[in-house]
């Protein structure tokens, strides 16, 4: 009714700041590139030619935390690589999120013994959960579009 | 933050010379998290400007348990965990661990199963060879193999797919046979992957074999001579690429090789050129192996595909409505399993990688006393420091690639 109206002819888009900011962090989110076991191959997979992540903004896997803003645990974690896996978290600088791909990296999956931490949620925040064994390359996709749902939500009093 | 250990360098003593413990030359880490490592290994370098002096392998970063976790498990239970130990040969796990329960017990396979699992063997194969293609490109900066071998690969996890209803982990193999017959699209399926196939090599080959680039980085580097290769236990094309010829498959056929025509391509240079023709030339063995398979499968039509000894072997769902024994073999069978007699067999196959030998003891009750896994993943990290010692960094990185290890073969 009011300005927009007016200022359509000109191709300005009135919008708030926190829309504007959530949706750029969407487009470019930058995944590091990590992979620990078997679900590192179907993450591998959702990068390449067939299903080409690259349609959601991520084209671009980081081999450093210091250039990327996700972290997706791919495979299962072991008591050993667990504060490895919690000092690449902490080396990710804000904002940052994480995924925790497939049964293994959310619950311990298949793995109920001595040297598998039971969900990689007991070392980092994690804020999607894919399930699967492996979870299938569009599962993995889900859980993206989800994740940035979320991160399209997200208010300006909660930014990191 | 997470508090990190202080470690004096007097704790490296044994492992790294004593000019490093003096600061003469450099400790450098390499990993768990580092992109051509191929997965979560660590590497602790000794470098003098940028030679490699030593490097020692820290492994165990994906110590999953998996053999102590067997044990608690029933024969068939059992089974999805070997799937998930060398990730990119899913296929031959379940195979060598089938096999192994197969001679434990002496149970027989029939023919027609036997052909379908030389065949998915032979899928994954390539499938494997096809990871290994294209993150080896991909650590030598040759970006565009790693989409292509992707592209390729997609074709083999569907037919995967097709036959079990899961892409990697396909427990499909069971003890004394198969899960179930394949579905007629298979032969399609497969048919139409051998009549791409060939010419994909063909582009591979174009795009690196002679590509200069390509061969400076590979050729003479990571040099194994053929006795050296054998004192330091490498197997399959690793140990081929030194002209040494061995292959389960010939030495030791199992599940109807020997029935079989095909050729073990060896090369005698010993590097990663060698390894990587070795590799390539594989491709085409497996292919040929598939189309004899596949004549071989269209002869059995209807035939059956798991063995029928009932007391290893639930009996159809259509016999248990009619008949009173069957239904009471398929409760024992999925509430006790069966046994298996206190002895032990070693089972080998030729995986992707090498030799990948089951140890598996049993004590007379129906899970296993002890499994363990010869895998080739962590005889080959052995081998790193002889092969790249001297050499830069930048070479470790395609030795690596070269010698095909997989974290999760090695670690288990
Ligand atoms: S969830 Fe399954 S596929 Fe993924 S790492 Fe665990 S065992 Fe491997």
């Amino acid at each position: 009714m009011g300005i927009e109206q007016k200022l359509a002819n000109l191709g300005i888009v009135t919008t708030t700041l926190e829309k504007a900011v959530n949706w750029s962090r969407t487009r470019a989110m930058w995944p590091l590139l990590s992979g620990l076991a078997c679900c590192a191959i179907e993450m591998m997979a959702a990068e390449a030619s067939h299903y080409d992540m690259s349609r959601f903004g991520m084209e671009l896997m980081r081999a450093s935390p210091r250039q990327s803003d996700l972290l997706i645990v791919a495979g299962r974690v072991t008591r050993k690589m667990a504060p490895v896996i919690r000092r690449l978290y902490d080396q990710l600088p804000d904002p940052k999120w994480a995924i925790a791909m497939g049964d293994c990296a959310s619950c311990g999956g298949v793995f109920n013994n001595y040297a598998i931490v039971q969900g990689v949620d007991e070392v980092i925040p994690v804020d999607v959960y894919i399930a699967g064994c492996p979870p299938r390359p569009e599962g993995l996709i889900h859980g993206i579009l989800t994740l940035y749902e979320k991160v399209e939500n997200e208010r300006l009093t909660k930014w990191r | 933050m997470v508090q990190l250990q202080e470690v004096t360098l007097d704790e490296l003593k044994h492992l790294v010379s004593d000019r490093a413990i003096q600061g003469e030359t450099m400790l450098l880490n390499m990993g768990p998290q580092h992109p051509s490592t191929h997965g979560v290994l660590r590497l602790m370098l000794e470098l003098e400007g940028e030679t490699i002096i030593n490097c020692v392998p820290d492994i165990g970063f994906l110590h999953t348990g998996v053999e102590k976790n067997m044990e608690a498990k029933r024969y068939e239970q059992a089974e999805v965990m070997t799937d998930r130990l060398d990730y990119l040969n899913t296929v031959g796990n379940n195979l060598a661990y089938c096999l192994a329960i197969e001679k434990l017990v002496g149970l027989d396979v029939p023919p027609r199963a036997q052909v379908i699992r030389v065949i998915l063997a032979e899928l994954q194969r390539i499938g494997s060879h096809l990871i290994w293609l294209g993150t080896q490109s991909l650590d030598l900066a040759a970006m565009s193999m790693f989409l292509y071998c992707f592209r390729e690969r997609e074709l083999i996890l569907d037919i995967l797919e097709l036959v079990s209803g899961q892409r990697m982990m396909t427990t499909y193999i069971r003890p004394g046979g198969v899960w179930r017959d394949i579905p007629e699209e298979f032969y399609d399926a497969v048919q139409q992957f051998m009549a791409m196939f060939p010419t994909r090599i063909k582009q591979y080959h174009g795009l690196l074999t002679k590509n200069p680039l390509f061969i400076d980085r590979t050729k003479g580097i990571g040099v194994i001579s053929a006795e050296d290769a054998v004192a330091w236990g490498l197997t399959g094309p690793s140990l081929r690429g030194s002209g040494v010829a061995l292959d389960n498959r010939k030495t030791q056929p199992y599940t109807g090789y020997e029935e079989y025509d095909f050729e073990i391509p060896t090369r005698t240079a010993g590097d990663v050129y060698a390894r990587y023709e070795c590799r390539m030339d594989e491709f085409w063995q497996s292919l040929r192996i598939i189309e004899q398979g596949l004549k071989k499968l269209r002869e059995l039509d209807g035939a059956p595909v798991r063995s029928s000894n009932r007391k290893f072997v639930p009996p159809p769902r259509s016999e248990l409505g009619a008949s009173m024994e069957a239904l009471i073999h398929h409760f024992k069978l999925w509430t006790e399993g069966f046994d298996a007699p206190a002895e032990y067999v070693y089972m080998p196959v030729s995986s992707p990688r090498g030799e990948l030998g089951v140890y598996l003891e049993g004590n007379g009750s129906n899970k296993p006393h002890r499994v363990h896994w010869r895998t080739p993943s962590f005889v080959h990290l052995q081998a790193l420091p002889v092969l790249s010692k001297g050499l830069l960094v930048a070479d470790l990185v395609a030795i690596i690639g070269s010698i095909d290890i997989v974290l999760g073969d090695s670690d288990r």
